[in-house]
C-alpha cells in the first residue's frame, strides 16, 4: 500500500503559520519571563501581525490547496490584510488599556491572534469543514477574550452569555453542514454547487441545511433576529475587545456568507436572497432604533455595530459581483472608523470602565480638542456623511442594491442611515455644545503613543478611502474575480 | 393479523396495572412507621458523612481538559504508527510538527502550575 501525501501549500497559510509562531512564542514568553516582560508582549503580537500582513500582501497564484479545502485566492487575501488591519489596531489601543487594567497578560494577545487566524480560516475556507474550523477557533478565543477582565462582574456575564449562546449557535451551523452534506454528498463548496446545479438533489433538506446555516451564521454576526446576545457582551466585554470582535469576527462571517450563498447554494431554486432581505432590513431597523435610545455610549456603538452589519447584508442582497466587492469595501471602512472610535471610548472611559456614559463627553472638545475633532470624523464617517468613507462605502452598497432592482431594501438603508446620523451626531452635540456642570476633579486624559497610532491609522483610513476610494474599491472588486 | 397481538396487549396491560396498582396500594394503605434511621439515604450501611451535593475544586475540569488534549495526540499517533513506513518521511515531519506544537502547549501548562494539584 502507498499513501500518497496530500498536496500541502505552506506559502498559502503564511500568515496564519506566522501569528501561530507569534502566539506560542507569547504563551512561552509569558511563563517563562513573567513580570518584567509583560511590556514586551504587545509588541510580539504587533511584530506577528506586521509579519504575517508582509506575507500576506506578497503575490500570489489564485488557487486551492489542501485538497479543495482552503482557497488562495484574493477575496482570501483582502480579508487576510482587513483581519490584520483589525487586529493590529486592536493591540495599539490595548497596551494602555491593558497595563491600567492590570490585564496585560500574554494570553490576552496570544488571544487576539488565535482568533485572527480563526478569521483567516473562515475568509479562505472552501470547504464546510474549514468553515467551522475556523468559526470554532474564532469563537473559542473570543469566548475568553469576552470576559477578560475578570474582576468585573459584566465582564463574566459576556463571557457566559456568548458561550453559552455561541455554544448553541453552533449546533445550528453544525446541523446546517451535515443536512447540506446529507443531501448533496459533499463539503466542498465547489462540489456543493455542481451538485446543486447538476444533480436531482433532495431540495427540501437542502433548504432547511441552507437556512440552518444562515442562521448559525447570523447568530455569529449577530444578524436580527439572532443578535439578543450582542448588546450585553459588547457592552461587557473590555472595550478593546469589543472594537476588534465588532470588526474582524463580523467581516470573516460576511465572507462565509459570500462564499458559501453567492458561490455554492446561489444554484438553488429557491430564492435566498429573500432571506438575507428579511435578515438586512429586520438588522438595519432593530439596530438603529434600540441605538436610539441608549445612554450608554458603549452599548449604542454595540447596537450600531448590528445596524452596520444589516446595512452590509444589503450589498450581499444584491446577490451580484458589484454587492460583494461593495461589501468588502463597506467592512474595510467599518474597521478603521470603528476600531479607532471605540479607541477613543477606551480613553475616555478611564480605568475599570466607569465612564462610558453618554454624558461623560460632556465637555470633551474643551479638554481634548484634538481627540473630538478626530472622534467627530470618526462618528461622521459612521454615520455616512460625506467626504468621510462610511459615505462612500454606504454608496456603493446601496448602488449595487439598486442595481439588482432591490428598490425597497434600499429605502428601508436610507430611513436608517437617517436614523443613524441622529445617535452618532449625539457624540458631537456632547462634546461641543454641552457644558460640565460641576467642574472635573478627575486628572487630565492623555492620549497614549499606541491610541495616537491607531488614531492615525484610522483617520487614514476613513479620510482616504472617502476621498479616493478607486483604489481600494479596485482591490475589493478584484478579490472577486478569482472567485 | 393485528388481532393475534391482542394478547400480547391484554398482558402488557395485566402487568402494568399489577405493578401499579401493588406500588399505589402499599402507598395507600402500608404501616408508615417513620423514625430517623430509616428516612436516611442508605449508604453501605453506614450513616452519611457529608452533603453528597457538595461543590467540586475546578481542579477536577482543569485535569479532565488536560487529558483530553493528550489524549487527541494519542488518537492521532496510533494511526500513523500503523501506517509509519507507508507514509515515510512526510509523515514523520508532520508528526514532529505535530508533537512541537502539543509541546509548547505542555510547557506552558506546566510552567503556569496547571499540573500541580496543590
Amino acid at each position: 500500500m502507498v499513501i500518497v501525501p496530500p498536496s500541502i501549500d505552506l506559502a498559502a497559510v503564511g500568515p496564519e503559520l506566522i501569528l501561530t509562531g507569534a502566539a506560542s512564542l507569547l504563551l512561552l514568553v509569558g511563563v517563562f519571563l513573567k513580570e518584567q516582560s509583560r511590556f514586551l508582549n504587545p509588541w510580539i503580537a504587533l511584530l506577528g501581525v506586521i509579519l504575517a500582513a508582509g506575507c500576506a500582501s506578497s503575490s500570489l497564484f489564485p488557487h486551492t490547496t489542501f485538497q479543495g479545502m482552503y482557497a488562495a485566492d484574493l477575496f482570501t487575501r483582502f480579508f487576510k490584510l482587513l483581519f490584520l488591519l483589525g487586529t493590529g489596531m486592536t493591540i495599539l489601543i490595548s497596551i494602555k488599556y491593558t497595563a491600567d487594567e492590570q490585564i496585560e497578560h500574554a494570553e490576552y494577545y496570544a488571544l487576539l491572534l488565535f482568533a485572527t487566524i480563526g478569521m483567516m480560516l473562515m475568509a479562505a475556507a472552501s470547504d464546510l469543514v474549514t468553515v467551522f474550523l475556523g468559526i470554532e477557533t474564532l469563537s473559542l478565543s473570543l469566548y475568553v477574550l469576552a470576559g477578560y477582565t475578570r474582576t468585573r462582574l459584566v465582564s463574566n456575564e459576556a463571557s457566559l452569555k456568548y458561550f453559552l449562546l455561541g455554544g448553541f449557535a453552533t449546533g445550528f451551523l453544525l446541523y446546517g453542514i451535515a443536512l447540506i452534506y446529507g443531501s448533496t454528498g459533499h463539503t466542498n463548496l465547489a462540489k456543493i454547487a455542481y451538485a446543486v446545479s447538476h444533480g436531482n438533489l433532495n431540495t427540501g433538506l437542502l433548504t432547511i441545511g441552507a437556512l440552518l446555516l444562515l442562521v448559525g451564521l447570523g447568530f455569529k454576526v449577530a444578524a436580527v433576529p439572532f443578535h439578543q446576545w450582542t448588546p450585553d457582551v459588547y457592552q461587557g466585554a473590555p472595550i478593546p475587545v469589543t472594537a476588534f470582535m465588532s470588526a474582524g469576527p463580523k467581516a470573516a462571517v460576511l465572507a462565509v456568507m459570500i462564499r458559501v450563498f453567492e458561490q455554492s447554494i446561489a444554484f438553488m431554486n429557491v430564492d435566498w436572497t429573500v432571506w438575507i432581505t428579511i435578515l438586512a432590513i429586520l438588522t438595519m431597523t432593530v439596530g438603529n432604533i434600540a441605538a436610539l435610545v441608549q445612554s450608554d455610549a458603549k452599548r449604542m456603538l454595540a447596537f450600531s455595530s448590528i445596524s452596520h452589519a444589516g446595512y452590509a447584508m444589503v450589498g450581499m442582497a444584491a446577490a451580484s459581483r458589484e454587492g460583494s466587492s461593495a461589501v468588502l469595501y463597506y467592512m474595510l471602512v467599518y474597521t478603521f472608523m470603528n476600531i479607532g472610535a471605540f479607541g477613543i471610548l477606551a480613553l475616555v472611559a478611564r480605568q475599570n470602565e466607569q465612564r462610558t456614559a453618554m454624558r461623560d463627553f460632556t465637555g470633551f472638545a474643551y479638554k481634548n480638542p484634538a481627540l473630538a475633532f478626530i472622534m467627530t470624523i470618526l462618528v461622521f464617517s459612521l454615520a455616512g456623511i460625506p467626504p468621510m468613507a462610511g459615505f462612500m462605502a454606504k454608496f456603493y452598497i446601496f448602488m449595487s442594491a439598486i442595481k439588482a432592482g432591490q428598490n425597497f431594501l434600499v429605502l428601508a438603508a436610507v430611513l436608517n442611515s437617517a436614523i443613524g446620523i441622529y445617535y452618532y451626531l449625539r457624540f458631537a452635540i456632547y462634546m461641543y455644545m454641552k457644558e460640565d456642570e460641576a467642574p472635573s476633579t478627575l486628572p487630565p486624559l492623555r492620549a497614549s503613543l499606541g491610541l495616537i497610532l491607531a488614531l492615525v491609522i484610522s483617520l487614514y483610513g476613513v479620510i482616504r478611502l472617502g476621498v479616493l476610494p478607486a483604489e481600494y474599491l479596485d482591490f475589493a472588486g478584484k478579490a472577486l474575480l478569482t472567485f | 393479523m393485528l388481532n393475534q397481538y391482542i394478547p400480547v396487549l391484554v398482558m402488557t396491560l395485566a402487568a402494568c396495572g399489577t405493578a401499579a396498582g401493588m406500588i399505589i396500594a402499599t402507598t395507600i394503605i402500608g404501616p408508615k412507621r417513620e423514625f430517623e434511621e430509616k428516612m436516611e439515604p442508605f449508604e453501605c450501611g453506614v450513616s452519611p458523612v457529608s452533603d453528597p451535593k457538595s461543590r467540586f475544586g475546578v481542579r477536577f475540569y482543569l485535569v479532565a481538559m488536560l487529558f483530553i488534549v493528550f489524549d487527541i495526540e494519542a488518537v492521532f499517533l496510533f494511526p500513523w504508527a500503523a501506517v509509519f513506513r507507508e507514509l515515510g518521511m512526510f509523515g514523520l515531519v508532520e508528526m514532529l510538527v505535530f508533537i512541537l506544537v502539543l509541546t509548547v502547549g505542555l510547557a506552558y501548562v506546566w510552567k503556569k502550575g496547571a499540573l500541580e494539584w496543590e
